[in-house]
């Protein structure tokens, strides 16, 4: 365990997997029992029971109590983790949302005012967009990219082009090769600038007529307003080819400038980035398409209409142009419904302070940090910044380390190792959310922190301390796959552990 | 970091030991130790034949993924089952036990297009720079 | 409402540390002809309390609608325990010393899941399970000789155009679609065996659509050593509770959706894809992976593993561009799962089992039989018309989803499903009306 000298906000408790507790007959829940099930003896093929834990309700909600105090969420304190946008989540969202449980999707009655709701984010997020429309369906960023670039493959197609590659600037994000290749593009990365953004000069020399569209992100990675994003789109429409915008940074131009008047065809926005829905430790997101006018046909189905009598259905029919449906139903509905709640919270004039006060944060820490740590671009940053860990490799002090040390001082760390044209990345988007009083006691963790790496450099590598395990073998894990508890009859410890 | 002299080299960190017409082929001390911790490595099956620059395998750490090619044409004619159970071979001895394809060469004279120990010394030394 | 809590003086501290005037400086990068100086014509700002009057919701109190999505009981332990912050407002676990909660949760989650499908291993979770299925028939389609892919038409409607979608964009020589036997609603196993090949992957639901469980041991002898990739999907994942587990049957993969664990039905989202799989295929399957491992001093963690699959490290060669998944629902199945146990949950898919036994006998009573004869898991199709549907939708009963729209070839037909969520006088009442 932990050094006890070390002061933590985690408990030092260890919980053994749910398989090793109970036993037969532990389990003493009354369940709901409407029916005789004496008649239900014709099921063919009927399996014994189910290999499942045991365990009374006494020891399930302390098993996962106990589980939940060995996380960190936003509500322990600052989750930097750069254009993953770790926000505040309103709570009056969730109570909103809990609402929809209930409801199921053929019961048309309860169904019409949620459809009316949902239509009113698109139209929103259509605002803050400037685009013409919106497909709420994908369930998450990557499923949005994915979708988008299906719209943009079957625009093409019904052009009768067959144009096959996208380029990616290096500053975009890590899902966008891998969306493009599931949608039947061949990727090509290009590189931006020196000054952090691209040229519109650069993007010139690798157009042609096999070029489907651009994704870029912005601001990218680097935190940076891709400044010729203008003159981009022009090239690009003159080439006959779309821009694609990945929307995951929008919270940082939200109410201050549109993708659409920058020239984007056709973009996603995270929901559980931009608009304060929680991220769950991994979902679920929620990652809307919007495209111009001309893309509209394209967008998947069902569609949303407000049919003659005022109400609010679905269609599915007639869109022959688009792509199809990309969600079994009608993607992430309680994430949509919380986005809303928080648009309608904040209101217009919100929107814009929330991006601002990014911004500000964001260069609060820059300012203060840059002094200690490598800043990778001098360019204008906007809700985020890189850093890197030049200074401190010379004590042998790498990014893992300074970021596995933030944990001793109550932090999540930031996003590391990305973007990849920063070598040792530490890239840190402190949000909106964060008061002053939390930001300056980052400041001090990282001046903590740097010393350190001047003067027990070796201490640095033993980091974290505190948390309620020390450094995780990830490699161990690669090199013995363990992906379902062991067999009850094996002990932990025999398996060298 | 070790450069076996009687060995040939590739840019992408390849070795290759000529012995008539069979070429032992694995990934050098600079490759492995870039690449970190090796946790799984894939090869092709033998008889798979092969040119220059083809894919023979992917060797992977915890972060990252790396392709091997092959340093001349010919066909695959014995493939390192060890590696398949124990990938940390790879780290322990690149040059010795964790060597990963045995290719049978089409012409040996190929093999002069490689690096010599000290071409590839200063090609790696160029590289880290 | 505004969530910030910068009071004037901490902005002028900020300010003056960055070395700006006013805020809006922060934007001297964006060019100034891309600005929107006017207020964008939203709704808001609101308060709590307004927003909790506009946006009220409610359900219809009776509902029979099934179809991939369905009401079941969720313990209370459920909520109250998946809706600790420490789960709910943390991300994805990459930082795993201070993300054990949550990876310890997945860990468990596919521990169980594996479990449950028969199969040796599950990940973390996808959307949903029509992007399951699809993420199956991409992975089969990277094995090589694999080049069609055939569905049975008895599986979910929207799962097939989700499927289309996808491999629309895919390199795959035909997609076939197997007919079902319009008697016994069960897949027509003649035109099965026709259908498959060593080149095809073929995946078939069951119980299907119409709630029938397909002769899964025939359907075994004739796919085994023909078709040269198969999958079953599960769409309820409850029938798991009772039914033998789909891996037993030998398929490469099992996917489908686990809504039914802990999860309402939500307005239609979100759901929870599961994917499960065996041993052999697990560097080939998409999304993420938890698993066992020890720290520093030798203590049992967990992290993320396997991550050179993703897009993050292969980039354009991932398995899937899958990144955030269903984490929180994942959560809630697996406290659902230890929360009802072996014997809870076999219980109550014998609920569902009898509550729909229940109700075909009412109807039967009343003249109306079911469409299809073979034995139902919990849903079957009646004659129904649209019409009707809506009727009794308008006063507040929901007798199930309409089945003709999707297959004009049985029209007039309703799925009507029954759950431990229904009652007895629920039955009544609905064959009353009918």
């Amino acid at each position: 365990m932990a050094g006890s000298e070390y002061v933590t906000c985690f408990p030092e408790v260890r919980e053994p997997l749910l398989n090793l507790k109970g036993g037969p007959g532990k389990n003493k829940r009354l369940l709901p029992a409407p029916f005789d099930t004496s008649g239900a003896h014709d099921l063919p093929g009927t399996r014994d029971l189910p290999d499942l834990p045991d365990v009374s309700e006494v020891e399930t909600v302390r098993h996962f109590t106990r589980l939940s105090r060995l996380n960190y969420g936003i509500d322990h304190g600052m989750y930097p983790l750069g254009s993953c946008t770790m926000k505040y989540n309103p709570k009056i969202t969730e109570e909103i949302a809990a609402r929809l449980a209930p409801i199921h999707p053929a019961d048309t009655e309860a169904m019409e005012p949620v459809l009316k709701r949902l239509a009113q984010l698109q139209d929103h997020l259509g605002k803050i967009c400037g685009m013409d429309a919106c497909s709420l369906w994908p369930a998450a960023g990557a499923h949005g990219e994915l979708t988008g670039m299906m719209v943009i493959s079957s625009a093409l197609k019904s052009r009768g082009e067959h144009r096959r590659t996208v380029l990616i600037p290096d500053t975009a994000h890590g899902t966008n090769p891998a969306s493009c290749t599931i949608a039947g593009f061949a990727t090509k990365a290009i590189p931006s600038g020196e000054k952090g953004y691209l040229e519109a000069s650069i993007l010139r020399q690798h157009l042609d007529q096999d070029t489907a569209a651009l994704m870029i992100t912005n601001p990218n990675t680097l935190g940076i307003f891709e400044q010729e994003i203008s003159a981009i789109a022009g090239l690009l429409h003159e080439n006959g080819s779309y821009l694609y915008m990945d929307g995951a940074n929008l919270n940082a131009i939200m109410g201050i400038t549109r993708p659409g008047d920058m020239g984007v065809d056709c973009m996603h926005v995270n929901l559980h980035k931009s608009f304060g829905t929680p991220h769950g430790g991994g979902g679920p997101g929620s990652g809307p398409v919007l495209v111009r006018k001309d893309l509209e046909p394209f967008l998947p189905t069902p569609r949303i209409v407000c049919n003659g009598s005022g109400a609010y259905v679905l269609e599915e029919e007639p869109y022959p142009e688009s792509i199809g449906k990309v969600h079994s139903c009608l993607g992430n509905v309680s994430v949509c419904i919380k986005a809303l709640a928080y648009i309608l919270s904040l209101g217009p004039r919100g929107l814009r302070e929330a991006a601002t006060t990014a911004s500000l944060n964001a260069l609060y820490l820059k300012n203060r940090l840059k002094k200690l740590f490598d800043l990778a671009y001098e360019t204008p940053t906007l809700h985020e910044f890189v850093l890197s860990d030049t200074l401190q490799k010379e004590g042998g002090v790498t990014t893992m380390d300074l970021a596995k040390a933030l944990m001793d001082f109550g932090f999540h760390p930031p996003t590391v190792y990305f973007p990849l044209v920063v070598a040792g990345a530490l890239m840190i988007e402190p949000t909106e959310t964060e008061p002053l009083e939390e930001l300056d006691r980052f400041v001090r963790a990282m001046e903590n922190i740097a010393a350190m790496s001047r003067e027990e450099p070796e201490k640095t590598h033993e980091s974290p301390l505190a948390a309620p395990v020390f450094r995780v073998d990830e490699v161990w894990a690669a090199r013995n796959l363990t992906l379902t508890w062991p067999d009850k009859r094996i002990q932990p410890e025999e398996k060298g552990i | 970091m070790e450069i076996p002299e009687q060995l040939y080299y590739t840019e992408d960190h390849e070795w290759g030991e000529l012995e008539d017409d069979l070429m032992r082929v694995g990934i050098t001390d600079y490759a492995q130790h870039e690449l970190g911790d090796i946790v799984f490595v894939e090869l092709v099956e033998a008889g798979t034949v092969v040119a220059k620059g083809d894919p023979i395998g992917t060797v992977e750490s915890v972060k990252a993924v790396s392709e091997i090619y092959a340093p001349v044409d010919g066909e695959v004619f014995e493939v390192n089952g060890a590696l398949t159970d124990t990938p940390e071979l790879v780290n322990q001895d690149c040059y010795g036990e964790a060597w990963m394809v045995v290719l049978k060469v089409n012409d040996p004279a190929q093999a002069d297009t490689l690096m010599d120990a000290r071409a590839y010394q200063a090609y790696v030394e160029a590289e880290a720079k | 409402m505004s969530y910030i809590s910068h009071n004037g003086e901490d902005l002028g501290k900020i300010l003056a540390a960055i070395g700006i005037e006013r805020p809006e400086e922060v934007f001297s990068s964006i060019p100034p002809a891309l600005r929107c100086d006017a207020d964008l014509a939203l709704e808001g700002p609101k308060d709590e309390e307004s927003l909790r009057r506009d946006l009220d919701f409610r359900a219809s109190r009776v509902a029979f609608a099934g179809g991939g999505i369905y009401r079941h009981h969720i313990p209370a332990i459920v909520d109250a325990l998946a809706s600790r912050q420490e789960f709910v407002t943390a991300y994805t676990p990459y930082q795993p010393e201070i993300s054990q909660g949550t990876l310890q949760a997945i860990f468990e989650y596919q521990s169980m899941m594996a479990g449950l499908t028969g199969m040796e291993v599950s990940n973390a979770s996808m959307y949903d399970g029509a992007t399951a299925l699809a993420e199956a028939a991409l992975m089969a389609l990277r094995i090589k000789g694999i080049r069609r892919v055939a569905v049975t038409r008895a599986m979910q409607p929207s799962y097939r155009r989700v499927l289309r979608t996808y491999l629309a964009h895919a390199e795959v020589e035909a997609i076939v679609e197997v007919p079902f036997d319009p008697v016994t609603g069960q897949t027509d196993l003649v035109a099965l065996e026709k259908s498959i090949g060593p080149d095809t992957a073929l995946f078939i639901q069951s119980p299907n659509y119409f709630g029938v469980i397909e002769p899964m041991e025939q359907v075994t002898r004739i796919v085994s050593n023909t078709a040269g990739f198969w999958g079953i999907v599960v769409t309820e994942a409850l029938s798991l509770g009772i039914l033998k587990a789909p891996g037993e049957y030998g398929p490469d993969v099992v996917v489908g959706e686990a809504q039914s664990f802990g999860n309402p039905a939500g307005a239609g989202g979100p759901l929870l894809g599961f994917f499960c799989t065996r041993k052999e295929h697990v560097r080939r399957m998409p999304g993420r992976v938890a698993g066992l491992t020890k720290d520093r001093e030798g203590s049992q963690a967990f992290c993320l593993t396997l991550s050179t699959r993703e897009q993050h490290i292969r980039r354009e060669k991932a398995t899937s561009n899958i990144c955030t998944n269903q984490g929180l629902c994942a959560l809630r199945a697996a406290i659902y799962l230890s929360a009802m146990g072996p014997e809870g949950l076999k219980k109550t898919a014998l609920q569902c089992a009898a509550g729909a036994r229940f109700l075909k006998g009412l109807l039967m009573d009343k003249g109306i039989a079911p469409v299809f004869s073979a034995p139902v898991f919990h849903e079957f199709v009646i004659p129904m018309l649209e019409d009707r549907l809506n009727e009794l939708k308008s006063t507040g009963i929901v007798p199930g989803v309409l089945v003709s729209e999707q297959y004009p070839e049985i029209p007039g037909s309703v799925l009507v499903t029954v759950t431990e969520m229904n009652t007895q006088e629920e039955c009544r009442w609905l064959a009353a009306n009918m």
